[in-house]
């Protein structure tokens, strides 16, 4: 008695011991990375520290890897920010509700008047540095952010749609129907206006990318930081030349193209 | 010019009670409409994310518009001394204020957040035009009113003239800004053009002018108060002008689209291409608008014919709904010019694609929302003229002579 035994039931109480040692060990661990994880996100992207204008964040959008008929970025968009959640109202005509739903970002397809190119792009929210949607609303719900977002503060947008009248690229969408379910990180109200914000919910919690750059597997989205010369997307543009959809209306867009 | 005596609106009870209960059936279905789109969302109207202004807004900016014309019968008697006007500017103020309480309300009603209305009322970006329209707006309806209780007491009539020439200048700023909110907007081939703001003032001359004359002859005829052809003559022969000005407004706007090649394609569209809206422009705006009251009003003969003038009257109000029609919706259905030199084969939003115009079809609780505005517009007037003294009681041609 007392000595120790190498019976089959101690192998196996010694077995459990262990193991449910190691798994509380792991847990413990887990738990601590986990913390030490939430820690530094909250260092990356401080919620109560102001936005800052030393970033201006943007994307270059390189059209010639941009496929045909691949839509990965819209419906990553949807998905990310609650769009595909929403339902057609029990009773809404079919052709009219592809009017009416809501839509960040979307395919457009192109033709050169010209020569005849045929050229597959996104469209979205421009993010201009003089953003017309911003000069025109009424109570200052469409804003500019000083890191270049621009985006719709949904407490303060009464609906009147007057930026919808003034966004040169058709970014903007209302919400025309009541909103049942919805995403937390994209809070959403009937009657008020939406657009692309460059995942800002992304931004605030130190992530570098977007959902639409994440879904691309063609790689043709590269969002960054445009001040930063060492930003991927700033390569990128000091590689090869870039326009601005509209230029004319020196705008400054924060999202550029290439091979348009 | 002998003294001119006021008195209310004197028609028999059950006509006036009749009159109040068929405009105040359309205001009730204007508001159950309103509450039928905000309960449901805007996906009960035929407005969509391309065309987001439709019916409601070509009537509320047709009322406000009218409001600020509806004030220059007043006007021409205050600030420009024709006292000939005398007796009939009370009824310009009131239906001034009544017109634009109409648009207003309709403008709200139809917001994606109408209970945010504070929030619009308290928040302000003054950069936007909007913002700026809201001060105009309230500030239009406040001076007016002044104005109105200095031709009405005796004792403020000295400042009549003062407070008209302010409210003069503040209807010319308030419709500069109602233009101006389709004038700046840069990126649209159908609007972004500085002759927007006066082409509204002199839409607002026309279209007040005829609203104005079409109620002023029928409270007279209906109360049985004399009205001489005088002040008829010279009314109908003012219309007349203001509806050739806006004619040769139509004609310049028209011109310089076809002029610049970044307009022509728009141009093209209003004016050839764009089916309803082409058709809106040719028969509405331009013939029954504006060309058929102008043959009516300065023929010769028929121009003193009551009711060939309230005909005349008639169809510049509905060549003003065209008008507006074409601006405000036709304006949207034609597509963004979002890739110059490009055609847009594809989309997955509605860009226009191969140009094609925008689809809209507006739906009932629309059409009901814009004719229950309208309908309060009248309803005011009507209450107004009824519980005080807004109308003379005759204007014979011998009390007429200034």
């Amino acid at each position: 008695m007392g000595e120790p035994t190498d019976q089959p039931e101690d192998r196996q109480r010694r077995a459990f011991l262990t193991g449910a040692m190691a798994g509380a060990g792991a847990a413990a661990a887990g738990a601590v990375a986990s913390g030490v994880l939430l820690q530094s996100i909250a260092k990356a992207a401080p919620r109560d520290t102001p936005v800052s204008d030393q970033v201006r964040y943007g994307m270059l959008i390189d059209t010639s890897k941009c496929a045909d008929g691949c839509s990965d970025c819209v419906a990553a968009c949807d998905a990310e920010n609650g769009l595909d959640q929403l339902r057609k109202p029990e009773g809404a005509d079919d052709a009219l509700w592809d009017m009416q739903r809501p839509r960040w970002i979307r395919e457009v397809k192109i033709k050169n008047n010209s020569n005849g190119r045929v050229t597959t792009l996104p469209m979205m929210c421009q993010h201009c540095e003089h953003p017309p949607c911003v000069d025109v609303c009424p109570t200052g719900a469409s804003f500019r952010r000083a890191d270049g977002i621009v985006m719709v503060d949904p407490h303060t947008c009464i609906g009147c749609r007057y930026c919808m009248m003034a966004c040169p690229y058709n970014a903007r969408t209302f919400i025309h129907e009541n909103v049942a379910s919805q995403s937390t990180q994209t809070p959403r109200g009937k009657g008020v206006v939406e657009s692309c914000n460059l995942c800002v919910h992304r931004r605030d919690q130190g992530e570098a990318t977007t959902a639409c750059q994440d879904a691309c597997e063609h790689q043709a989205i590269v969002f960054g930081d445009l001040k930063d010369p060492d930003s991927a997307v700033s390569k990128a543009l000091a590689k090869q030349p870039s326009v601005q959809i509209r230029a004319d209306l020196k705008l400054n867009t924060g999202v550029r193209y290439t091979h348009v | 010019m002998s003294e001119i005596h006021y008195r209310e609106w004197g028609i028999a009870s059950p006509r006036y009670w009749g009159l109040l209960a068929v405009l105040s059936a359309f205001v009730v279905a204007g508001g159950c409409a309103a509450l039928y789109m905000e309960r449901q969302g805007h996906w009960v109207t035929g407005m969509n994310n391309q065309i987001v202004w439709g019916i409601p807004h070509v009537f509320a900016i047709f009322l406000i518009v009218a409001a600020s014309g509806a004030l220059n019968v007043a006007s021409v008697s205050s600030v420009f001394r024709q006292g000939l006007y005398q007796p009939l500017a009370r009824l310009s103020g009131l239906m001034a204020i009544t017109l634009l309480v109409g648009g207003l309300v309709i403008l709200v009603l139809d917001l994606g957040r109408p209970d945010r209305l504070t929030v619009a009322l308290t928040t302000f970006n003054f950069k936007s035009v909007f913002a700026w329209n809201l001060f105009l707006y309230i500030g239009f309806i406040a001076i007016v009113a002044v104005y109105m209780f200095t031709l009405m007491e005796r004792k403020a009539m000295a400042y009549a003239q003062g407070v008209g020439i302010l409210a003069f200048v503040w209807r010319l700023a308030l419709t500069t800004a109602t233009g101006s909110i389709f004038g700046f907007l840069v990126a649209r081939q159908a609007y972004a053009a500085a002759l927007m703001a006066p082409l509204f003032i002199v839409m607002s001359f026309a279209y007040g002018l005829a609203l104005y004359l079409l109620i002023m002859l029928f409270t007279f005829a209906a109360d049985a108060r004399p009205l001489g052809d005088a002040v008829l003559r010279r009314l109908k022969n003012l219309l007349g002008v203001f509806v050739a000005v806006l004619f040769y407004f139509t004609l310049v706007y028209q011109l310089t689209y076809l002029y610049s090649a970044e307009h022509l394609a728009f141009a093209a569209f209003v004016l050839r291409d764009g089916g309803l809206y082409t058709w809106l422009f040719w028969a509405g705006w331009l013939l029954l608008g504006m060309l058929v009251p102008m043959g009516i009003l300065f023929h010769p003969a028929r121009g003193m014919q009551r009711g060939a003038v309230i005909l005349a009257a008639g169809l510049v109000l509905l060549g003003g709904l065209c008008a507006l029609y074409v601006i405000v919706v036709g304006g949207q259905a034609f597509p963004l010019e979002m890739f110059p030199d490009h055609t847009i084969i594809a989309s997955g939003y509605h860009d226009g694609v191969d140009g094609a115009a925008r689809a809209y079809t507006p739906t009932l609780p629309e059409w009901l929302l814009g004719m229950g505005g309208f309908a309060l517009a009248l309803l005011c007037t009507l209450v107004g003229v009824r519980v005080l003294r807004f109308l003379p009681v005759a204007l014979p041609d011998e009390d007429t002579r200034s």
